[in-house]
């Protein structure tokens, strides 16, 4: 039988925001649990515990997945890309001035999730609608401001983006 | 927080064979893992451990036979939803998926997970009875083939053995000539109620063959046989016209429950619109049409 078996403790390397990072953790670890304690990156949150709110939304390997409800072992040898490696220092990232430049921000409790999304899908569709936004975000809720400066922001960024191509 | 468990991750069917026999009722078996984990996370399953299918060769493919689509187990809904073949050879199971619950879990989730998974307010199974879906159930001992119809025998319970695996999905696409519709009504996360129909339309412009599938409103999704027969015969113009005697008779068949979405008269009443909807719809279709009616919380595919 091949190797089938993880431990109780197993071996994660992984990419996160760029930086390579080994460590152990237990086969039940949960990503945001491991990015939160152990890597000290406490901008994806624990909201709904239940993928549906979106505030743990973390891109793995260019997707994004709810990092609450998803094994971090299932990350081991993946790129991982949290909020807080969205920007570069002091630069931002076009979707983070799109979202300040909009006003899309309340409380900020779901904006890295929000931000995440919108990353995943303007890596997917440079320009999208607002419908394709709107649907592609329907898993990122906002109990504040609701979603129409959200959308315009993402759409204004798409916009941006096509014509600097 | 999760309970301590071990994983294991075998790469061939019959290592996976091999954990299931050695675990029996301590193992849960784990794909996407986007309900197993809540269910572990709740504390309503307790597991020693989880046998992740995920590496097990040979049940991610989405193949085409003559005569059918095969969709293996670990084959996510996004894969669905992006799939050149699929929406080629079944169309409206390609949109459908587009509106599974959020991407996130449409990228992690998968097509083995839900149907085995069995919770009532989906869509996958719904549809799937449109397209006369069997599931493949694999065990050390034998392979069988499920029809979808007697796969799921209530919520989250289906007729699948502790010792096997669903390892596949096997669908029956629509002849040529075919249309059809998928309404999906809720408010909330998970569907309130589903209505598949497809028509298939003879060179004559009548209804040769008609499926008729109804979900998230009682224990189990179903067929509507006798409504079905219904539709034989029926034109465009005759369907549109019959919409509100079909829903009727659907009304009147179908067993509702109560839950959290509401009452089963509530239930039943909305079976009754929303077929009456669906019935409109692809009268429409089949004349060449589309309705663009928009109805509130709901997604016409």
């Amino acid at each position: 039988m091949s190797d089938t078996r993880t431990p109780s403790s197993c071996s994660l390397a992984l990419t996160v925001n760029g930086r390579a990072v080994a460590l152990e953790v237990p086969a039940h670890s949960l990503l945001l649990d491991v990015l939160r304690e152990r890597l000290g990156l406490k901008g994806a949150k624990r909201s709904c515990d239940m993928q549906v709110c979106g505030a743990c939304t973390v891109l793995v390997d260019g997707a994004p997945v709810s990092s609450c409800t998803y094994l971090a072992v299932e990350a081991d040898g993946a790129r991982v890309l949290t909020v807080e490696g969205l920007g570069d220092g002091d630069t931002l990232d076009p979707i983070q001035e799109a979202f300040i430049e909009h006003g899309a921000v309340q409380c900020g409790f779901c904006t890295s999730g929000m931000l995440m999304s919108a990353r995943a899908l303007l890596a997917e569709d440079p320009a999208p609608t607002r419908e394709r936004v709107a649907h592609y975000l329907r898993g990122n809720l906002c109990r504040c401001t609701g979603y129409g400066k959200v959308i315009d922001a993402i759409v204004a960024c798409g916009r941006r983006q096509e014509a600097r191509a | 927080m999760l309970r301590p468990f071990a994983l294991y991750r075998p790469t061939t069917l019959p290592e996976l064979g091999e954990l299931l026999a050695e675990h029996g009722n301590d193992a849960a078996i784990y794909a996407g893992g986007t309900e197993l984990l809540l269910l572990l996370k709740e504390g309503l399953l307790r597991v020693r451990c989880l046998i992740d299918i995920k590496r097990v060769s040979g049940l991610d493919a989405i193949l085409s036979e003559q005569g059918a689509v095969t969709i293996g187990a670990t084959v996510r809904h996004r894969t669905v939803e992006r799939s050149p073949l699929l929406h080629e050879r079944c169309p409206l199971l390609a949109r459908v998926a587009a509106h599974v619950a959020n991407v996130r879990v449409r990228h992690v989730g998968t097509i083995g997970g839900n149907l085995a998974f069995a919770d009532p307010h989906s869509d996958l199974a719904t549809i799937g009875l449109a397209f006369d879906g069997a599931v493949s159930l694999w065990s050390r001992a034998r392979e069988r083939q499920v029809p979808l119809a007697d796969f799921v025998l209530g919520p989250y319970e289906t007729s699948r053995r502790d010792d096997e695996i669903l390892t596949s999905v096997r669908l029956r696409p629509w002849l040529q000539g075919t249309v059809g519709a998928y309404l999906k009504f809720g408010v909330y996360e998970r569907p309130t109620l589903g209505v598949a129909l497809a028509v298939t339309m003879s060179p004559a412009g009548q209804v040769s063959e008609a499926r008729l599938a109804v979900g998230c409103v009682g224990p189990r999704p179903r067929r509507f046989d006798d409504v079905e027969q219904q539709m034989i015969g029926a034109t465009a113009a005759d369907l549109a016209d019959a919409a509100k005697p079909l829903a009727d008779a659907t009304a009147e068949a179908v067993d509702t429950v109560a839950d959290l979405h509401g009452s089963a008269d509530y239930k039943r009443e909305m079976t009754r619109v929303f077929v009456r909807r669906a019935v409109a719809t692809v009268a429409a279709r089949a004349a060449g049409r589309d309705l663009h009616e928009r109805y509130p919380h709901t997604i016409v595919v």
